[in-house]
């Protein structure tokens, strides 16, 4: 698990080049729960986004949303809306909100924050158990919430 | 935004509807070998009003295979580990030379015991867990030495002593002097937890029913425990697995025998007041 998430990290700072113009968790401006500009400065990569919406270890995103596309991905969750046609109901900027924070658009909602580093219970080391250490980084990378947003988008009715 | 969440919640209601059918909890009776029929949904404890309707056993969200195990002492694994026990209840361990039964003489007398623990211990001052009540019956009646809060020895006693109460029903207490422990459980249960930051409540009250990712999530009852899992191949107690789903959350969890853990474990028996003991139940 660990290894994946790092082997997606590794990937997604190769494919970028260089992380200078990318934005930080903490710097994120949200306006209404979205946000406008893209945290990597460029453009996600749909492709990539799919593979990170229903890998178990990366996005995970299946396990609370079925996706007409993913059918390929077994076990669709039902915990959240169903993401077929979320690039009509939604703009690439609110996408983006609810990827990164969901929780700043919807107070309640039960969506992690998949770019978000501070304000946690008791933070874990992934899935050990055990106490968060140095290595404690976001869900999703920069690049990865730009995949993930690149794909959504193409999800239409 | 009134509009889009609006759309949103009807998206969602349409991938209930026509999502995977067997979601809702399944419609049946636990009939125990052929004889005694356990109370596997009931309504609510006063305590849950505007909360829950109804409580419902682990039981119902099981799959067939899973369901008819539990329903013959043959056929549930579970009641291998409380032969295990009924041996060592009978067995002489430590300084004073006594075994479980030369106190409480056969294992039959506890019946009435699962159902009201964690229970408050005036004596000692606090709320004790039936795994705190072994150790101390261990240490000072027995003078041998205590088991692993999580340990075979000491989950497959419980597992005795549960099956001795079986179609009783939970019912601890909540007030007088547990009150103050009962709160901090209710108050962890609605913690939201970890970098998910997931509550108990977000998955067993807001969503159980529902399917998160291949898991069928149910009001995470724990009238049956300890569990014996299909996924482990033995008998699990309750806070080893509130352990797993707090880790779950990637969150740094809490240990087994702790005070959150107990304080939880009263708040989460008392949700499942009324419901039949099961233990040793079968489950994923």
């Amino acid at each position: 698990m660990r290894r994946c998430l790092f082997a997606g990290a590794v990937y997604a700072v190769l494919t970028m080049g260089v992380s200078a113009g990318e934005v930080s968790p903490t710097e994120v401006k949200y306006e209404d729960g979205a946000i406008a500009q893209s945290l990597t400065g460029t453009s996600g990569d749909p492709a990539a986004g799919r593979e990170i919406v229903g890998d178990k270890s990366l996005g995970n995103c299946v396990a609370c949303h079925a996706v007409t596309d993913l059918a390929d991905v077994p076990f669709h969750g039902e915990i959240g809306p169903m993401l077929d046609g979320a690039g009509d109901r939604w703009t690439e900027a609110e996408l983006r909100g609810i990827i990164a924070n969901a929780k700043i658009m919807f107070e309640d909602s039960m969506m992690p924050s998949f770019y978000k580093t501070e304000g946690f219970i008791r933070p874990g080391n992934a899935y050990t158990g055990e106490a968060a250490d140095d290595s404690f980084g976001p869900l999703l990378t920069a690049q990865q919430i730009e995949d993930v947003v690149a794909y959504l988008v193409t999800l239409k009715e | 935004m009134t509009f889009t969440r609006k759309a949103l919640c009807g998206v969602a209601a349409l991938a209930m509807s026509t999502g995977a059918g067997f979601a809702e909890p399944v419609d049946d009776t636990l009939v125990l070998n052929e004889e005694q029929t356990l109370v596997t949904r009931t309504t609510a404890p006063a305590h849950l009003e505007g909360v829950l309707s109804e409580i419902i056993s682990g039981w119902h969200f099981r799959g067939t295979e899973t369901r008819a195990m539990q329903t013959d002492d043959f056929d549930n694994p579970g009641m291998i580990f409380v032969e295990q026990a009924e041996e060592v209840w009978n067995t002489a361990d430590g300084t004073e030379g006594k075994s479980c039964a030369s106190c409480h003489e056969g294992s039959e007398t506890m019946a009435g015991v699962r159902p009201v623990y964690p229970k408050w211990n005036e004596a000692a001052g606090e709320v004790r867990t039936l795994e705190m009540q072994i150790n101390d019956c261990r240490e000072n009646q027995m003078g041998a030495e205590p088991w692993k809060y999580t340990g075979g020895d000491m989950v497959n006693m419980t597992a005795l002593i549960s099956s001795v109460s079986r179609g009783m029903p939970v019912n601890v207490a909540i007030d007088g002097p547990a009150q103050s422990t009962w709160e901090k459980g209710k108050e962890l249960y609605y913690t939201r937890t970890g970098q998910l930051e997931l509550s108990c409540s977000n998955c067993h009250e807001d969503n159980y029913g529902n399917m998160i990712r291949a898991d069928h999530l149910s009001q995470g009852q724990i009238n049956g425990f300890p569990v014996y899992r299909l996924k482990n191949t033995r008998l699990n107690s309750a806070h080893d697995r509130f352990k797993g789903c707090i880790r779950d959350t990637r969150a740094e969890t809490y240990a087994p025998g702790s005070d959150a853990f107990v304080a939880l474990e009263l708040y989460v028996a008392s949700r499942g007041n009324g419901l039949s003991v099961e233990g040793p139940s079968v489950r994923n």
